[in-house]
C-alpha cells in the first residue's frame, strides 16, 4: 500500500519533467495526469480510512545521515490526504479548461503537499513543506508582468521563508528525526514551550492566522484561479496539519491544557477579522481569501479546544472538538476550492474579478450560479450544507467549555463562543454580498453583460466539490466515522469513549445532550420550500406578466446602456458601508472623507472611503524598517580592512569553539 | 602508548616545541627573528613528521618530513629573507595588538583548544588527543598572528604557521594519505607566491607594505 502510494507520488515529478519537452501542448497531459493521480490519492486515503490503515513505515533510499527518511500513513495524514486528492483533482480538471500555464510548478505543488502529509519523519515533512512553498510561489509569480503580482510574490516568499525557518527550528528542538522516536521522548519544560511558540509562528504564518496573514489575500488574488483554489483549500490545511501534528501528536499527551489558549485566541481573532474584512473587499478572490482566514481561524479554535479538553481529562469533549476541527478542515477545503474555481470561471466568462464590474450572471451562467450558491451557502454555514455541520460541532464544543476546570479557561471558551457566532454572521453577510453583487441584479459592465456559461471542464470541476459539500452536509456522521482514527490521535488515544460523536448519519454532541439530524433538517427545509412555492403558485395569477419596475427614483438610463445605468445599482463599497462604519473603524482603520468643492469650482464632490489592514502598519512597516536598519549595519562590513575581515572569521571560529567546549563541558 | 613511553614523549616534546615557537613568533619584535622562528618551527615539524613515520611505520611520512624540511625550514625562510632585503623593509614589527596582550590572548586560545579537543576525543589514543590539542593551538595562534600584525610579511608568516599546525594534525593521525599533505603543501606554496607578488605590487605602487594603504583602493566608491 505504502509502496504504491510512494510510486504514485513519484508520478508528480515525472509529470513536471514531462512538461518541459511538451511545452504548451503539455497542458492536457500534465493537468489530466495530475487529476488522475489526485483521484488515486483520494481513493487510497479514503480506502485506508474505511478499511484499515497501512502499518509501519516505508523507508526511503535517501535522507539525512543521522536518521532515515520514511513515509507512513496514519489517520491524520489520510484525512488530509483525502482532502488533497479531492480538491487537487477538481482544480486540475478546472485547469484543463484554461490555457496551459505553470505546468512544471503545478505537479510539484501537489507533490510537496502529498509528501508533507505522508512524511514519517521531520526531514521528509520539511522537504515536502518547502517544495510546496517554492512551487506555490512560482504559481503566485506566474503573472509577473504586473507590478502588484510581483510585490505579492515577494511578500509571499518572505512569509514562506519565515514559516520554514520557524518550523525547522521547532522540529530541531524535538531532538529526534523519526516521529516514532520523538513520541517516545516528548519535549519538556522550556523546550516544549519553545516548540509551541515556533509551531504557532511557522504553521500559523503558512495557514494565515492573524496577525501573520498579510501575504494571504495578496497571494491568492495574484495566483491563477486553480492555484489559488488549491492554496486556499489545501495548502493552509497542510499548515494546520503540521500544527496539529506538532502540538497534539508529537509533543505528546503530557502537555498542559493552557497550550490550547493561544490557539483559541489566535483562531478567534482570525475568524472575526477575516470575516469582517471579507465584507469590505471588492475583489472576488481577495474576498474569498479573507474568508479563508476566517475558516482557518475556526479550525485552529477547534484544535485549541481539543488541547484544553485533553488537559482537563475530558476525552469525549476533546474528541468532539477535534472532530469539529477535522470536519471543518475537510468541508472548508472543498467548498473554498469550489468558490475559488467559481471566481475563476466568472473571471473567464465576465472578464473581471471586481464586484463592481459583475452582476446579473445568474442569467448568463445559471449552472455556475447554482453551484456557487452551494459553496456560498456552506461558507455562510447554512443547513443542510457541510459548513453548517462542522460549525455546529464547533459551537457545541465551545458550549461545553463550562466543564473546564479553570475559571480563566471557562471565560475564554465563553468569549470565543461569542466571537465565533459573530464571525459566522459576518461570513454569512459577506457571502450574501458576493452572490448578490456577482450573480443577481443587472450587469454593471458591457463585458459582464456578454458573459457566457463556463466550459464543460470548468463545470465538471465545480460539480465534484459541490456534490461533496452537499453530501457531507447531509451525512456528516458518515464523514466523521471515516475521521475516527484521526480523532483518536488528536484527542489522545486512551481517553476517547467507545461510541464517537457520529451517530448513524447524524451527529451527537457532548454525551447525547444535543444532536443534529441533517437529513431531517433537509426534509423540513424542503417541505417548507415546497409549501412556500405552492402558496405562491396558489395566490398568484395564472400567467406570468412582466411589467415595469420602480427605478428607485433614478431617471431612465440612456439608450446605449442596454443593461441599465450601473450607478442605479448598489456598489460593492456601498454594500460594505454599514459594517465598515460599525466595526471597521476600530479593527480595520476604516475611514471616510467628503471632499467638497469650494463655491465656484466645477469639480464634483467626492466621497472617499476605504480601510487599511492594521497588520501593514503594525507588522510590515516596522519589519521593513528593521530590515533597512540591519542592511545599513551590514553594509558597513563591506568597508572593513583585510585585518577586520580576518578578525571576524577568527572571532566566529573562536566563538564556535567556545560554544563547543561549553556544550561538551555542560 | 601513554605518558612515560618513548614514542609518546618524543611526539609530545616535538609538538610542544612547535607550540612554544608559535609563542616566539608572537613576541618577536624584529622581522628577521620572526623568520628564524618560522624556520625553526618548520624544522621541528619535519622532525615530528619523521618521528611519526618511524612510530607508525609509515614510510610516506618521511617524504612529508623531507618536504617540510626543504620547503618550510629552508626555502621559504630564505625567500622571505630575500624579500626583506630586496625591499629594504622596516625591520621592526608593527603590531595592532601589543605584545603582552597578544601573548595573553595566545594563552587563552591554547586553553580553549585543550577544552575543546580533550573532551571530544575521549576514547581515542592519548597521543592523538594531545597532538590534536597542540595542533589546534598552533592553528589558532597562526590566525592570531595574522590579525594582530599590520605588516604583510608577518601576515604571510602567520599563514605559514597556521599551515604548520594543519600538517602537524595530519601527520598525527595514523593512515592519513600522503596526497592530502602534498596538496596542502603545494597550496601553501602557491599562496606564498601570490603573497610575494602581492607584496611586490604594493611595494611598487605605494613604497610600503602596510596593508592599511590598500583600503581606499578597494571596491566601488571607496
Amino acid at each position: 500500500m505504502l509502496t504504491a502510494l510512494a510510486l504514485g507520488l513519484l508520478g508528480f515529478p515525472l509529470l513536471a519533467a514531462l512538461a518541459l519537452p511538451l511545452g504548451r501542448r503539455g497542458g492536457l497531459v500534465v493537468h489530466g495526469g495530475s487529476a488522475g493521480l489526485c483521484l488515486l490519492l483520494a481513493l487510497a486515503a479514503g480506502g485506508s480510512l474505511g478499511f484499515g490503515l497501512p502499518e509501519g513505515v516505508l523507508g526511503l533510499p535517501f535522507g539525512p545521515a543521522w536518521g532515515g527518511a520514511g513515509l507512513a500513513m496514519d489517520g491524520l495524514s489520510a484525512w488530509f490526504l483525502l482532502l488533497l486528492g479531492l480538491a487537487g483533482a477538481s482544480a486540475s480538471v478546472f485547469a484543463l479548461g484554461g490555457p496551459p500555464r505553470g505546468l512544471v510548478a503545478w505537479p510539484l505543488f501537489l507533490f510537496g503537499m502529498a509528501l508533507a502529509l505522508l512524511a514519517a519523519d521531520s526531514f521528509t515533512l520539511l522537504l515536502g513543506f518547502e517544495a510546496m512553498s517554492v512551487a506555490s510561489w512560482a504559481l503566485v509569480a506566474l503573472d509577473h508582468r504586473e507590478e502588484s503580482n510581483r510585490a505579492a510574490a515577494r511578500l509571499y516568499l518572505v512569509f514562506a521563508a519565515l514559516a520554514g525557518l520557524c518550523l525547522v527550528a521547532a522540529f530541531g528542538l524535538l531532538g529526534a528525526v523519526e516521529f516514532a522516536a520523538i513520541r517516545a521522548v516528548p519535549p519538556e519544560g522550556w523546550r516544549a514551550n519553545a516548540v509551541l511558540v515556533l509551531a504557532l509562528l511557522g504553521a500559523g504564518t503558512k495557514a494565515g492566522l492573524v496577525p501573520l496573514h498579510a501575504w494571504l489575500p495578496l497571494a491568492h488574488a495574484a495566483a491563477p484561479s486553480h492555484a489559488s483554489a488549491l492554496m486556499s483549500g489545501v495548502m493552509t490545511k497542510v499548515a494546520l496539519y503540521v500544527l496539529a501534528r506538532l502540538l497534539l501528536d508529537l509533543a505528546g499527551p503530557v502537555q498542559p491544557g493552557w497550550w490550547g489558549l493561544p490557539l483559541l485566541a489566535l483562531g478567534a481573532a482570525s475568524a472575526v477579522f477575516g470575516a469582517l474584512r471579507a465584507n469590505l473587499e471588492e475583489d472576488t478572490k481577495t474576498l474569498l481569501a479573507c474568508s479563508t482566514i476566517e475558516h482557518v481561524g475556526l479550525v485552529t479554535m477547534g484544535l485549541g479546544l481539543a488541547l484544553l479538553f485533553r488537559g482537563a481529562d475530558l476525552g469525549a469533549l476533546a474528541a468532539l472538538a477535534a472532530g469539529a476541527a477535522l470536519l471543518h478542515a475537510l468541508a472548508h477545503g472543498l467548498f473554498k476550492t469550489l468558490l475559488f474555481l467559481v471566481a475563476g470561471a466568472v473571471l473567464h466568462a465576465a472578464g473581471s474579478r471586481r464586484l463592481d464590474r459583475l452582476g446579473g450572471l445568474i442569467h448568463a451562467m445559471p449552472r455556475t450560479a447554482v453551484l456557487a450558491l452551494v459553496g456560498l451557502g456552506a461558507a455562510a454555514a447554512l443547513p443542510p450544507l457541510s459548513g453548517f455541520a462542522s460549525e455546529w460541532l464547533l459551537l457545541q464544543a465551545l458550549l461545553a467549555g463550562w466543564r473546564l476546570d479553570e475559571f480563566g479557561a471557562q471565560m475564554a471558551a465563553a468569549a470565543a463562543l461569542a466571537l465565533v457566532a459573530m464571525a459566522a454572521a459576518l461570513a454569512a453577510a459577506a457571502m450574501l454580498r458576493f452572490f448578490g453583487m456577482a450573480f443577481l441584479g443587472r450587469p454593471r459592465s458591457p463585458r459582464g453583460a456578454g458573459a457566457r456559461e463556463a466550459g464543460r471542464f470548468e463545470l465538471l470541476a465545480l460539480l465534484l466539490p459541490a456534490g461533496l459539500t452537499l453530501l457531507i452536509g447531509l451525512v456528516p456522521g458518515a464523514a466523521l466515522a471515516l475521521a475516527e482514527p484521526a480523532i483518536r490521535l488528536l484527542a489522545g488515544a486512551a481517553q476517547v469513549p467507545a461510541q464517537g460523536i457520529a451517530q448513524g448519519v447524524g451527529l451527537a454532541a457532548g454525551e447525547g445532550q444535543a444532536g443534529l439530524l441533517p437529513l431531517s433538517v433537509a426534509l423540513l427545509l424542503g417541505l417548507a420550500g415546497v409549501g412556500a412555492w405552492a402558496v405562491i403558485r396558489w395566490r398568484s395569477p395564472g400567467a406570468t406578466r412582466r411589467g415595469p419596475v420602480w427605478n428607485c427614483g433614478f431617471i431612465d438610463p440612456p439608450e446605449h446602456l442596454i443593461f441599465g445605468d450601473p450607478l442605479s445599482q448598489p456598489s460593492a463599497a456601498g454594500l460594505a458601508q454599514p459594517l465598515r462604519r460599525m466595526l471597521g473603524g476600530a479593527l480595520l482603520a476604516g475611514r471616510e472623507a467628503v471632499a467638497m468643492p469650494s463655491p465656484g469650482e466645477t469639480r464634483p464632490a467626492r466621497l472617499e472611503a476605504g480601510f487599511a489592514d492594521p497588520s501593514g502598519r503594525f507588522l510590515l512597516t516596522p519589519a521593513a524598517r528593521l530590515r533597512d536598519a540591519v542592511a545599513a549595519q551590514v553594509e558597513r562590513l563591506r568597508d572593513l580592512s583585510i585585518r577586520g575581515c580576518l578578525s571576524m572569521a577568527f572571532g566566529t571560529l573562536v566563538g564556535l569553539l567556545a560554544l563547543l567546549a561549553w556544550l561538551e563541558g555542560g | 602508548m601513554t605518558f612515560g613511553q618513548l614514542p609518546y614523549d618524543v611526539a609530545h616534546l616535538l609538538g610542544g616545541g612547535m607550540l612554544l615557537l608559535s609563542f616566539m613568533l608572537l613576541y618577536q619584535r624584529r622581522v628577521g627573528a620572526v623568520v628564524n622562528a618560522l624556520a625553526t618551527q618548520g624544522a621541528l615539524l619535519a622532525a615530528a613528521a619523521a618521528w611519526q613515520g618511524f612510530v607508525q611505520d609509515a614510510p610516506q611520512l618521511y617524504l612529508t618530513a623531507l618536504i617540510a624540511l626543504g620547503a618550510k625550514a629552508v626555502l621559504i625562510p630564505l625567500a622571505l629573507r630575500l624579500l626583506i632585503r630586496r625591499l629594504a623593509l622596516a625591520r621592526g614589527v608593527d603590531t595592532a595588538l601589543g605584545i603582552g596582550p597578544s601573548l595573553l590572548a595566545g594563552v587563552a586560545l591554547v586553553a580553549l583548544s585543550i577544552l575543546v579537543a580533550l573532551p571530544i576525543t575521549t576514547g581515542v589514543a592519548a597521543m592523538a588527543r594531545e597532538d590534536l590539542a597542540i595542533a589546534l593551538s598552533v592553528v589558532l595562534l597562526g590566525m592570531l598572528m595574522m590579525i594582530t600584525r599590520r605588516n604583510a610579511i608577518l601576515q604571510v608568516v602567520g599563514l605559514m604557521s597556521l599551515e604548520n599546525g594543519l600538517v602537524l594534525a595530519a601527520v598525527g593521525v595514523a593512515g592519513m594519505p600522503l596526497v592530502v599533505e602534498l596538496s596542502t603543501a603545494a597550496l601553501v606554496m602557491l599562496v606564498l607566491v601570490v603573497a610575494g607578488v602581492f607584496v611586490f605590487q604594493i611595494r611598487g605602487r605605494f613604497d610600503s607594505v602596510d596593508i592599511a594603504l590598500l583600503h581606499p583602493h578597494r571596491g566601488e566608491g571607496g
